[in-house]
């Protein structure tokens, strides 16, 4: 099957800047892919390119095999979501939505049944008639998604959609934005700060630093089994052991990766450790840990013993839960 | 916290400042109703309106009302085209002389009204151009460009860019979204340039008399009689009838671009 | 394209020429920009700043004494002719009205700005908006002209000193010479009163703007640290309000000193450099030394934007 978004050394500089440095991504047919990374990274640039908004100074970008090099925005099989949802302030909530069906020529009652069927769909009937000022945040997103997905893309572009929302919401949306996405069957490509968005929602996370990929791959495999210590360090709080610290405790050659509820608190056997602070976190206790004077940090369950600030501990972990990366990465 | 009560001197102060603005423009309209015709006279010893029928048939009035009108007219055209062209073109992207448009933009009102008409004739006197309609709008229209350029810039600004995109991503191509999402989102501020520029036009004198040749506008012909006053009761009557001409496009102005220019820079 | 199945023409198969025109605009966004930017800037450039170039290339010029003719030679005469002694007068006299002006315009506009900058909300808020944009916008010759009502000897200012008995008083001021003269309307006085009433809504909207930025817990915190009123005023407010009082200062200051109508409908008989350029390309036919004089507020202004560049005045425009 031919890839939804590919990319083929894909480059993007502006002057000596170079937002997007050689790129290679492969994004398959109905997918939930979610680029990850800091600001300035080139994930957003990314989502631009496969949008039309900007054109690749190097390389090539195509959708559903064909190459788009000379094709404009306006004819590529793509919508997107933006990150301020961009509603049109002079139309109401309906002629928002219908917006691309009037451009592509449709009449007036069948564009007006078609928008308010995707309202339905975003669970907003009956709000056609409003101004977009006259929404919320949330509904405005609503809005937004439905006036990309009443033009059937192939693929549905979103930046940082839920970076506006409050927790709650946006942690209903990611549920809601994930259902749709199944029952559609849409490929969705997803720009994301927040690691957790990624993880929860995505099939594939591709995590952007410096212009590149660093690594892609499932949510399980950048969770567990980061490739680079970027992705470690920026992925959740992981606990990183420098090259130095794992040769030390005979655990390996290269820099490694411990995710902090890995790590347990054993009577015997283990690693010495220093307790250097404490904070209670409701469901779990995270522990500042001195080890062989390197930082970590562990976060232990509610009910085991807790040690008192600046005890002598022993921790230990289970062999699969130490990723050991690559050192050259 | 705008609940503190000013001091009773910057109030009395304030309200003096804004007494001053507006009391000789009151007068104006006083003194087209007196039956004074041969002095500035105050308190008029009469008053009556018979002035207003006597300019109302003055064929000079309406010669130069009408020139004045045809100017702005066309200068306000020509002045919306430039003036929305080089806001788009700086507030789209962030180019090299993007400070120096807005400099040159700015200049022929930043510089003194004189130094823009004699380089102007200056420049018709050179090129060997006679003095023609066409010279006056010359002149008014490069000056009329800054209040369109700076009501478009301010709407432009506030008018997310995200907005063309979205339109292009959802199928218009460029022309199609100046058609149905930018000309929507900036025409009340366009509208407003619009009337300011005419207003401006309308009113301008020291360019125009550089310009101009022997033709009058309505405020050369006003000049002429502060100059050499022929019959002060149809000035009189000229200057209030300017007044609530030229008030009409700037309170429209005004309630077009509320709400969304003033209250900017009000806080909170 | 984006949804074959519903849009009856497929804007592929047909492009007309505004999508390929679209087309080739979204291949080179900068074609774009010189589309967007070259009309404005070819009749600025051309129309404005051929003309100014114009002015300066006359300005080197010179005429002929007997036949009165241009003599298209460059030369520096002209300009020499600036600093003969009735000609720096004229520079002189019109630079220093101009301060005065702008001097005066900044003290009479700073309560209005500050008032409505502050404590004007709502309703009084949209009066004090139009209050001055009215004014601001009304026309320039009708208000020299409503002066001279007011100022003409039997107008409303000589009636309100008779009504008073002050008359002695008026009397005795247009008796001082220099500021004085036989009446209000042909005295520097005068002038100088015109100038002020035509140019303060320049003056107090940028000031305003500037005043507008400043938090009013930064006053809290003055009076808070145990500044009096006045302390306040000097230390925080003026320092704030400055870079508004400059950018207002570039109006008063640029439209005094090129001005000459005002000086002429209100005035004596001592000429401001308006009123020189005035009657040097007009009855004297003197073009060339029009030019050069032309030229002096163009070097003033210069020199004042660059200061007012420097302290930042151009953010409160």
């Amino acid at each position: 099957m031919t890839a939804a978004v590919e990319f083929r050394r894909v480059e993007r500089h502006y002057g000596e800047v170079r937002a997007v440095d050689g790129v290679d991504l492969s994004i398959a047919q109905g997918e939930f892919f979610a680029m990850l990374g800091p600001s300035g990274s080139g994930k957003t640039t990314c989502l631009r390119l496969i949008a039309g908004f900007e054109r690749p100074t190097g390389g090539e970008v195509a959708i559903m095999g064909a190459p788009m090099g000379d094709v404009p925005p306006y004819r590529r099989p793509v919508n997107t979501v933006f990150q301020d949802y961009a509603l049109f302030p002079h139309l109401n909530v309906r002629d928002n939505v219908a917006y691309g069906l009037m451009i592509a020529g449709q009449g007036r009652a069948p564009r007006r049944r078609a928008a308010d069927e995707a309202l339905e769909m975003v669970a907003l009937p009956g709000y056609g008639a409003r101004k977009p000022s006259e929404l919320s945040g949330g509904q405005r997103q609503r809005v937004a998604l439905a006036r990309a997905l009443v033009m059937q893309p192939k693929v549905l572009l979103l930046d940082e959609p839920l970076g506006a929302l409050d927790l709650k919401l946006r942690e209903a949306m990611q549920e809601e934005l994930k259902a749709l996405q199944r029952r559609l069957g849409i490929t969705f490509v997803f720009v994301t700060h927040d690691q957790g968005e990624a993880l929860s929602m995505a099939d594939r996370v591709a995590v952007f630093n410096d212009g590149r990929i660093v690594q892609a791959g499932t949510p399980e495999d950048i969770y567990y089994r980061p490739e680079a210590p970027f992705v470690a360090d920026f992925v959740g709080s992981s606990n990183l052991l420098p090259p130095e610290v794992t040769r030390r405790l005979g655990l390996g050659d290269g820099p490694a990766a411990l995710r902090p509820e890995a790590v347990r608190l054993v009577s015997e056997g283990g690693h010495a450790a220093r307790v250097t602070g404490l904070a209670f976190l409701g469901t779990a206790t995270r522990l500042s840990l001195d080890l062989d004077g390197h930082r970590m940090t562990a976060l232990i369950p509610r009910g085991a013993d807790m040690p008192a600030e600046g005890s002598d501990v022993r921790i230990g972990w289970a062999p699969d839960d130490l990723h050991l990366m690559k050192v050259s990465a | 916290m705008r609940s503190d009560r000013a001091p009773l001197g910057l109030k009395v102060a304030a309200i003096a400042g804004l007494l001053f603005l507006h009391l000789p423009i009151l007068l104006i309209f006083v003194y087209a109703f007196t039956t004074e015709d041969r002095s500035y006279q105050w308190p008029p010893p009469g008053l009556t309106t018979q002035w207003f029928a006597v300019t109302w048939n003055r064929p000079d009035v309406w010669e130069a009302l009408s020139l004045s009108v045809r100017v702005a007219s066309i200068s306000t055209v020509i002045a919306l085209i430039l003036g929305t062209l080089a806001a788009a073109a700086v507030s789209r992207t962030r180019f090299f002389g993007r400070e120096t448009i807005s400099l040159l933009v700015i200049l022929p009102i930043a510089l003194p009204g004189i130094i823009t008409g004699i380089s102007l004739r200056s420049a018709f006197n050179l090129a060997d151009i006679p003095f023609s309609f066409w010279t006056i709008v010359l002149g008014h229209a490069t000056f009329c460009v800054v209040v369109v350029y700076n009501n478009a810039v301010a709407r432009f600004r506030r008018t997310s860019g995200s907005l063309v995109e979205a339109s292009m991503d959802l199928g218009a191509t460029g022309f199609q979204t100046f058609r149905h999402v930018i000309l929507p989102n900036i025409a009340t501020a366009l509208l407003a340039g619009g009337m300011l520029a005419f207003a401006l036009s309308f009113d301008e004198v020291i360019v125009t008399t550089f310009t101009a040749g022997q033709q009058q506008t309505l405020p050369i012909w006003m000049l002429e009689e502060l100059v050499r006053p022929r019959q002060r009761p149809v000035t009189n009557v000229v200057a209030m009838v300017v007044v609530l001409v030229t008030f009409l496009p700037i309170l429209a102005a005004y309630y077009l671009t509320r709400g969304t220019d003033t209250v900017a820079g009000s806080g909170k | 394209m984006t949804s074959a199945d519903t849009s009856p023409a497929s804007p592929v198969t047909a492009p007309d020429a505004a999508t390929r025109l679209s087309d080739i605009l979204w291949r080179r966004p900068r074609l774009l920009i010189a589309l967007l930017i070259g009309p404005p800037l070819a009749w600025l450039g051309i129309v404005y700043l051929g003309a100014l170039f114009a002015l300066l290339a006359q300005s080197f010029f010179s005429i002929d004494e007997f036949s009165g003719q241009i003599r298209y030679e460059l030369t520096l005469s002209t300009y020499a002719e600036l600093f003969r002694a009735y000609n720096l007068d004229i520079i002189l006299r019109t630079v220093a009205m101009a301060a005065s002006v702008t001097v005066a315009a900044a003290i009479v506009a700073f309560p209005i700005a500050y008032y409505a900058a502050r404590y004007a909300t709502g309703r009084w808020k949209a009066i004090f908006y139009l209050g001055i944009m009215l004014p601001l916008w009304s026309s320039y010759l009708v208000k020299v002209y409503a002066w001279k009502l007011i100022l003409a000897k039997e107008g409303i200012l000589g009636w309100l000193f008779e009504t008073l008995h002050l008359t002695w008083l008026l009397e005795a001021y247009l008796a001082i010479p220099g500021i004085g003269g036989n009446s209000l309307s042909v005295s520097w006085t005068g002038t100088f009163l015109v100038f002020l009433y035509v140019w303060l809504p320049f003056m107090i909207l940028p000031v305003q703007a500037a005043l507008e930025r400043v938090p009013p817990s930064m006053l809290e915190a003055s009076g808070d640290l145990g500044a009096r009123p006045g302390q306040t005023l000097r230390h925080v407010l003026i320092p704030l309000a400055l870079p508004g009082i400059i950018a207002g200062s570039i109006f008063t200051f640029s439209l005094t000193l090129g001005d000459y109508i005002v000086p002429q409908i209100v005035g004596t008989s001592a000429r401001m450099i308006g009123q020189a350029v005035y009657q040097y390309q007009g009855t004297a036919g003197n073009i060339p030394l029009a030019a050069a004089f032309a030229v002096v507020p163009i070097l003033i202004m210069a020199v004042y934007l660059w200061i007012a560049k420097r302290k930042g005045a151009f953010d409160a425009l």
